[in-house]
């Protein structure tokens, strides 16, 4: 751990439920399940005082939500996997935390807000997170929104505004982004045992991805994410974020080591647990060409300049 | 059995901001009031829906969103809290809500008859969406209709806007033939706003009515587009435009919504009665329906 991160270690899980609810259907879905459970054990065996979860299957559009109410307490079911069951669910917050994340973010130019609201919505990809990784509550946990026309400023500056959180509250933390790999599903129900990644080209892309996390580059990860967004990504949303929450969060250089703990299909998409924890050593000496960001300035309007 | 028909086609836009404006016992917000041309002129349609004979209501919603084909609700009551997951300190809201499962089996087997990937929604624990839930409590605040929600598959998402409108064409169409089957009065809701782009700031008092504007005028202007094509009964036009309308204005007609209902009614030449106009966060929303009985449509606005 480095001196200006409170961060053990980062970890990319995806938002399908089967790993949960069905993981018995398919040998992959096993697999992300028994990758899930290690993960599980090391966060136990870390001093983590918090995992805090950044989840692109919770939207918001009124800037950046973050979920602050104690007792989160539902039981939730998926909009298209229904069928697979319900995912009853019961997480300890930490209020305080979520409180200290939005100040930061505000500190950060970001519009930000803490929801603390009985019976709200907590999405199926960090419900599938908390309850593999976290199933007893051992710590408490925190929820960040993915904001729908937010793109990599906003998101590089909310990131940074995680670790400030963390640092200010003097908490060691595990980070997870929620978020699939190429995220093309069959639009077809299959029959689970013939799962596989949706196109060959999908699954090119993601083993170059997965290479890259392996190698611990990060930074280079979040420097490809536009090309990453329009290679593989299903055009839901303006960018593809998660890589620019975590790098930034993080600290935004190479210096991890990186461990795929399984690579799997989930209904077509391309499903990773992946974790990342910070070393020494560098990989690589690139320079970037994307500039870096502190403080978010909002949209930069060009359309009423030049014709004065 | 006589042959079931649709008697009423509702463009109802579901900003949750109408019920919190309303302050009805279900939801547990409190408001002071606000957009109030579309709340009357909600209220007006709603007093025309009482005076018309009708078994169910058929909605398809923007905001169960599917991506493995086109889901059904399929259990006869749902009773939970709503909690909108983008405005929660405006909308929490409980519901206790009866649904037509027979008909909505029926529409589920005429549609995958057409071949449309379908599936029924059978988990108690579901959730019903919040746009079903506001567009429906607007319309029928008594709530002692059964109702049916269409999910709505992303087909603008995986593929194109274009593909999105054959299938959303396709699907209506099906729906209208188990209608028309099932011997049913029906009311079809198609459940959004016209232009989509929010503000993604809101006012210290969401109701503030100074704060509240459309998002900009190449917005207005479109939605004026669609909506004097309403007017003018010119809806075949309004279809062969929607990829357009909806790439310029990130319209929420993406969800297919509207394709469906016009399909489903054979694509009237008859004008619509329009019931209001205004913007929430930003937004353009209009309230309109199709009446296909000559006796009773009306200039209403
Ligand atoms: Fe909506």
């Amino acid at each position: 751990m480095s001196e200006d991160s409170q961060i053990l270690f980062g970890l990319y899980v995806p938002p399908h439920p089967q790993p949960l609810l069905s993981p018995d259907a398919n040998p992959g879905y096993a697999n992300l399940r028994a990758a899930f459970d290690t993960c599980r054990k090391r966060i136990e065996e870390s001093d983590a005082d918090i995992i805090l979860v950044y989840s692109t299957t919770w939207p918001s559009v009124v800037g950046h939500q973050i979920q602050a109410l104690k007792e989160s307490i539902w039981t939730h079911v998926d909009d298209d996997f229904h069928y697979l069951g319900s995912m009853p669910y019961n997480f300890h917050i930490d209020t305080d935390f979520a409180y200290e994340y939005c100040s930061a973010a505000e500190k950060r130019g970001l519009h930000a807000r803490t929801v603390e609201y009985e019976g709200f919505p907590i999405d199926t990809g960090s419900v599938v997170a908390l309850s593999l990784l976290n199933p007893d509550n051992r710590i408490p946990a925190c929820i960040v929104s993915s904001n729908m026309y937010a793109n990599r400023s906003e998101t590089i500056v909310l990131g940074k505004a995680a670790n400030d959180a963390l640092i200010s509250q003097g908490k060691k933390a595990v980070i997870v982004v929620v978020s699939s790999l190429s995220n093309r599903m069959f639009t077809e129900h299959i029959d689970p045992s013939e799962d596989r990644i949706h196109s060959s080209k999908d699954n090119e892309w993601n083993e170059k991805i997965l290479e890259f996390f392996a190698d611990g580059r990060l930074e280079d990860l979040s420097q490809l994410s536009r090309e990453i967004h329009g290679q593989i990504r299903v055009q839901k949303v303006v960018a593809y974020k998660p890589a620019w929450w975590l790098a930034a969060s993080m600290g935004q250089h190479n210096n991890y080591e990186g461990e795929v703990l399984a690579y799997e299909a989930l209904h077509g998409s391309g499903g990773a647990v992946i974790q990342l924890t910070p070393s020494s050593g560098s990989f690589g000496d690139k320079e970037f060409d994307e500039d870096d960001v502190e403080y978010y300035q909002g949209d930069r309007n060009v359309l009423n300049k030049g014709n004065d | 059995m006589s042959k079931g028909e649709i008697v009423l086609g509702c463009l109802a836009p579901h900003p949750p901001h109408l019920v919190y404006a309303e302050n009805p016992p279900q939801n547990e917000a409190f408001s002071e009031g606000g957009w109030e041309t579309l709340r009357w002129g909600y209220a007006k349609l709603a007093r025309k829906l009482k005076t018309i004979d009708y078994d169910a209501i058929v909605i398809f919603t923007p905001h169960w969103q599917t991506y493995i084909g086109t889901h059904f609700l399929g259990l006869p009551e749902f009773k939970s809290k709503s909690v909108d997951p983008v405005f929660p300190n405006l909308f929490r809201y409980n519901y206790d809500l009866k649904v037509d499962v027979e008909l909505a089996e029926a529409m589920h087997e005429e549609t995958a008859k057409s071949g449309i990937i379908t599936k029924m929604m059978r988990n108690p624990d579901f959730r019903v969406d919040y746009g079903t839930i506001t567009s429906c409590h607007l319309l029928n605040p008594s709530w002692d209709k059964p109702i049916v929600t269409i999910s709505s598959n992303r087909n603008s998402h995986y593929y194109s806007n274009e593909v999105m409108i054959e299938q959303a064409k396709a699907l209506g169409e099906a729906c209208m033939r188990a209608i028309e089957k099932s011997g049913k009065k029906v009311v079809l809701v198609s459940s959004h706003s016209l232009s989509h782009r929010h503000f993604v700031t809101e006012a210290p008092l969401p109701e503030d009515m100074s704060r509240e504007h459309i998002y900009n005028h190449s917005q207005y202007v479109w939605d004026m587009k669609i909506i004097d094509m309403f007017r003018n009964g010119q809806m075949q036009e309004v279809v062969d435009i929607m990829p357009e309308y909806t790439e310029q204005t990130i319209a929420e007609t993406e969800a297919g919504g509207l394709i469906w209902m016009m399909a489903a009614m054979g694509v009237p030449s008859y004008p619509a009665e329009i019931y209001g106009y205004q913007s929430v966060i930003g937004t353009g929303n209009c309230i309109a329906c199709w009446d296909p009985n000559n006796e009773t449509r009306e200039l209403v606005l």
